[in-house]
């Protein structure tokens, strides 16, 4: 796999069929799916326990607008994912290209799944500082190298906006 | 802990006094005398008062360093220095107070914090 700056568009090249298909992830891996761990973590607490009526107004008022905010960004996310459909069953590696102005939604929906993954499988901190562990073991392990390969991407795309 | 790009005033209260003096005569005795001084106090509204509260950012294991570091330049407008500064005390304290002052401000702070997914907190200063 291959990634660098080109013009105006952050360009991922020579994706072979695993690492697109875990790129065709992240919008479904972003959702909490009614996993609770995963959706306090997303929405979580304004204060420290305190502030009832204030905790009450926030659900009311910010949550919604949270939620449109994360789903805006896995929309755009989405959308650019659409150049790595078809021919899912070919080996042909693939190239794809995130407008730089998308760059803050991509920050988003990465965060987003890396966020929900991590609370779903209740990762440690030793865990995710673990950057090299195989795949390949089981299930857990597989989650643990998407959470690492999407905040891979996050820290390519965090050094382009700096650029 | 910290100081924001705005600090709102350290002082709970401000009271004004003035004092005068009211001078009263008497013509037909041709004496003065002197009234009690009027004492008018003004006072801060009840927004004012209500100082200061603190906006904690906590750690989180997920949330890239040089992420957290963004988001704390760009919604406060940090300098890199001052951002990173913050990013490693939530690293090694598990928590950093980034901005205090007026309740409205920080809860606009925090709301924005959440939009970028960071694990971030309203406190009433002690």
């Amino acid at each position: 796999m291959e990634i660098c700056r080109r013009n105006n568009q952050i360009e991922i090249s020579e994706l072979d069929p695993f690492l697109a298909e875990l790129l065709r992830q992240i919008p479904t891996s972003a959702k909490p799916d009614g996993a609770s761990a995963a959706e306090q973590r997303l929405f979580s607490s304004p204060t420290n326990g305190e502030e009832t009526e204030f905790c009450t107004e926030w659900k009311t008022y910010v949550e919604p607008e949270l939620r449109r905010l994360f789903q805006t960004a896995t929309q755009t996310v989405a959308t650019d994912l659409e150049q790595l459909n078809g021919n899912e069953k070919s080996l042909a590696n693939r190239t794809l290209r995130i407008p730089a102005k998308h760059a803050d939604a991509w920050l988003s929906a990465l965060n987003q799944a890396r966020l929900v993954i991590a609370a779903k499988n209740s990762f440690t901190e030793n865990e995710l500082n673990d950057h090299f562990r195989s795949p390949i073991g089981s299930r857990r392990d597989l989650s643990l190298f998407q959470v690492n390969f999407y905040g891979f991407l996050q820290e390519f795309i965090l050094r382009e906006l700096e650029d | 802990m910290s100081c924001g790009p705005r600090r709102d005033g350290g002082c709970l209260a401000q009271i004004k006094e003035t004092k005068g003096i009211a001078h009263v005569s008497n013509e037909k005795t041709g004496s003065i005398t002197t009234a009690e001084p009027t004492i008018e106090k003004e006072t801060r509204s009840e927004e004012e008062l209500d100082l200061p509260w603190q906006v904690v950012v906590h750690n989180d294991p997920v949330n890239l360093m040089s992420y957290v570091t963004m988001v704390f330049q760009r919604v406060f407008g940090y300098p890199r220095e001052k951002a990173e500064r913050h990013m490693l005390e939530v690293h090694h304290k598990g928590r950093s107070i980034l901005w205090s002052g007026m309740r409205e401000r920080a809860e606009l702070y925090v709301q924005q914090l959440h939009g970028y997914l960071l694990l971030a907190t309203l406190e009433k200063a002690c």
